[in-house]
């Protein structure tokens, strides 16, 4: 049975109505008690938002992180992504979501779920995975980098104390989405590299029962811990913020290499992996910018990787600028069609054209999207039903 | 006028921290009418910032612990070399305002052994009273109140005593403050239960910054200290202390050195610790910076250990924060006024 939090969740996303991420704190805390929900944190009389600590049972989230190194005088060195945070005895990585505890590094974000939804599988997005299909959709508080953009900051950029979350351990999360008929769990809205641990016994669970896995990523991620974490993943969608070191080092305060080296790693262990770039105006819309991503991906993943330039509306820490011009997102498109990719999308901009999938052969269209919703799907037995071409993807349960 | 001054300081404690008696302040509206706040001037010797270094090698009882008597006495003479009051409460009354609400962030990260001195902050609670602040506006306050209670201190909310929490039990604003490279909300004890700010950071080594002292105890102010960690907390620091919030609120530094630790920190390593039986005081958060971080250089070269330059960890946030742009004070040691007392 579903606790309160998860019914008036899931409700209003079926409904056509998603809570934004304030909306969905607010409404967290404001009817928490009264709703009756079973789990919740409930604030304490006269706390607003941020004043979950204390409030919530520490230990339940808490399990010793896979992925760090021992170090002396009880320091421990995080080797879950590339800044190898050195952290002292009671102290926290970058993340905000992992604590030294005597020598001993911890998660304290394990089945700490602080948002969860039933989204569409578009809403991702992921265009050439079950199309149509939806997928219970959850993330935990904290994030190993800090866009400047970053659209769930208010989740991302909180310690887990901070914000109101339920206990919803792996099984009951298979449990959840099987009763919801999501054939997907998908890990996203925050960053789902800080709670790997959770994610895999998530992704575990999942399988057991039947019901997949993908993963919404930075990908700014130690190739050992990608490799064990996202191996359990059926797809993954991973945003590519820049294909610039400068830009990823002043706006996303991270480093593009490591992510490269990502894509690259998931391309040999077979993933079905998209990309994501956000196109920011002046920040990283040059066409030199399109046009050696586009060269870096062909080369690097092949022409079939499918590629999303997605649209930009100011958010978080900047707000200065305008909402990505659609003529700037086209002339995105166009080059990485030019240099050769055959998958590129626009994203985020209701309507367009480019959100359909064509057969990079016969040019038909085999993938209908309006919004968030595929309102035609032709491809059959993974191909073109008009010309046989096949059409890569995970397109069938 | 009730004082606590003949009274011993474990009553003053268990008065204002965890009792519900009443402390009266020792001076009178008339008297508070007439206040005015001390500008940022007062805290300068001429051109100079001045930072007040004050000392007592006799701080401590034969059982190593502070004396409560003494740590008053030591921070009615810093306070008397920094703002020239001969009668400790007029110094006090220099810097308040009437009816303000007065609140001291302390550091308690490393738990009783490298926190703020409970004892140091009975000291100032009991002078802010005598300067006619009500116990009521006083707020003792840090990120986190489980970390208040570690490091020696008893939580209070309510009543007329002086109040004690964390942040975590009132949160934190809803909105983004932003500067520079700094996006955080900030603690509602700072913007809606302090007009005016005391910092009383500790005297600490810090692996990745360098130092932390004054400047850098305003992490505690936000929800997202981790984020601000990388590149030495450099522009970090700076900028989060350029947040007008934090800015136009922040009075006075009284760093305690009493317990200072020169290696090894933030957390505590008593290996690494010494008594340094001193107070750092000042209007100046920068010049006090500058100030307590070449004592660490000083202990640090007495232990045969190298400079933090050479350790490639130089707080340099410090010069940051002293530039062009932020203008938060001086860092040149030929503005800074170093006053022994």
């Amino acid at each position: 049975m579903l606790c309160g939090l998860e019914l008036q969740e899931i409700a209003r996303n079926q409904a056509g109505s998603p809570l934004d991420r304030r909306s969905f704190l607010k409404c967290a805390l404001a009817s928490g008690a009264a709703l009756g929900i079973n789990g919740v944190a409930e604030p304490a009389a006269g706390m607003g938002a941020g004043a979950a600590s204390g409030t919530q049972d520490d230990a339940r989230f808490t399990v010793e992180a896979k992925f760090y190194q021992k170090l002396a005088e009880r320091k421990i060195k995080c080797k879950l992504c590339p800044r190898e945070c050195t952290v002292g005895d009671k102290e926290r990585g970058y993340c905000g979501v992992r604590e030294n505890r005597g020598g001993v590094y911890y998660t304290l974000v394990h089945s700490r779920v602080c948002a969860a939804h039933v989204d569409p599988v578009e809403k991702k997005p992921l265009f050439h995975y079950l199309p149509g299909s939806i997928a219970f959709s959850l993330a935990t508080a904290g994030c190993n980098v800090n866009c400047k953009f970053c659209q769930n900051w208010d989740i991302s950029q909180s310690r887990p104390e901070q914000i109101p979350a339920e206990y919803i351990p792996p099984r009951r999360v298979a449990e959840i989405a099987k009763q919801y008929s999501c054939p997907t769990i998908a890990y996203t809205y925050s960053e789902p590299v800080i709670f790997s641990e959770f994610l895999m016994d998530a992704a575990d669970a999942g399988h057991e029962a039947g019901i997949r896995s993908i993963v919404v990523s930075n990908g700014y991620m130690q190739e050992e811990a990608l490799k064990t974490a996202y191996g359990k993943m059926d797809a993954v969608k991973i945003d590519l913020k820049s294909f610039s070191e400068s830009y990823y080092r002043q706006v996303v305060t991270g480093q593009l290499k490591p992510v490269l080296n990502s894509l690259v790693t998931l391309r040999k262990m077979g993933k079905w992996t998209e990309i994501v770039y956000l196109v920011l105006p002046t920040l990283n819309d040059s066409d030199e910018e399109f046009r050696g991503l586009a060269q870096w991906v062909k080369v690097n993943l092949g022409p079939d990787v499918p590629l999303h330039f997605t649209q930009f509306h100011p958010e978080y820490l900047l707000k200065n600028l305008p909402i990505t011009p659609v003529p700037t997102l086209e002339r995105a498109k166009a080059i990485a069609d030019a240099e050769g990719l055959h998958y590129v999308y626009i994203g985020n901009v209701p309507r367009h054209p480019s959100q359909n999938t064509y057969c990079p052969k016969c040019r038909k269209m085999l993938v209908e999207r309006v919004g968030f919703t595929a309102s035609q799907m032709l491809i059959r037995k993974n191909s073109c039903p008009f010309c046989q071409h096949p059409i890569p993807g995970i397109w069938h349960v | 006028m009730k004082t606590v001054r003949n009274g011993s300081r474990r009553d003053f404690l268990r008065q204002s921290f965890a009792g519900a008696a009443l402390l009266c302040a020792s001076g009178g509206a008339g008297s508070l009418a007439t206040a005015e706040p001390v500008a940022a001037k007062s805290g300068v010797a001429g051109a100079k910032s001045k930072v007040v270094v004050a000392r007592d090698e006799m701080l401590r009882g034969a059982d190593s612990k502070v004396d409560s008597g003494r740590i008053l006495a030591l921070l009615d003479r810093a306070m008397k070399a920094l703002l020239g009051h001969d009668h400790p409460a007029e110094a006090w009354k220099a810097l308040i305002r009437p009816g303000e609400t007065v609140s001291l962030k302390v550091n308690t990260l490393g738990g009783r052994g490298i926190s703020t001195n409970v004892l140091l902050v009975a000291a100032i609670c009991e002078r802010l009273q005598q300067a006619g602040v009500r116990a009521s506006n006083i707020v003792v306050w840090d990120r986190d109140s489980s970390e208040l209670e570690r490091a020696g201190f008893h939580l209070a909310m309510g009543g007329e005593r002086v109040q004690c929490y964390g942040t975590d039990r009132v949160g934190y604003e809803e909105n983004l403050a932003a500067w520079g490279n700094v996006g955080s909300r900030l603690s509602k004890i700072l913007t809606e239960r302090s007009s005016l700010l005391i910092n009383i950071p500790v005297l600490k080594d810090h692996d990745g910054a360098g130092v932390t002292i004054a400047l850098k105890n305003m992490y505690g102010v936000i929800h997202n200290p981790n984020k601000y960690h990388p590149d030495g907390c450099n522009p970090y620091v700076a900028d989060l202390n350029m947040l007008p919030e934090i800015r136009t609120r922040m009075r006075l530094t009284i760093c305690d050195a009493t317990t200072a630790i020169y290696e090894g920190g933030p957390g505590y390593k008593p290996e690494h610790c010494w008594n340094a039986n001193s107070l750092l005081i000042s209007q100046d958060p920068v010049a006090l910076d500058h100030t307590g971080w070449q004592m660490i250089e000083r202990k640090r070269a007495e232990k045969g250990l190298k400079t933090l330059e050479t350790e490639k960890r130089a707080p340099h946030y410090i010069a940051t924060a002293a530039d062009g742009e932020h203008k938060l004070g001086t860092n040149d040691p030929k503005r800074i006024a170093i006053v022994e007392a």
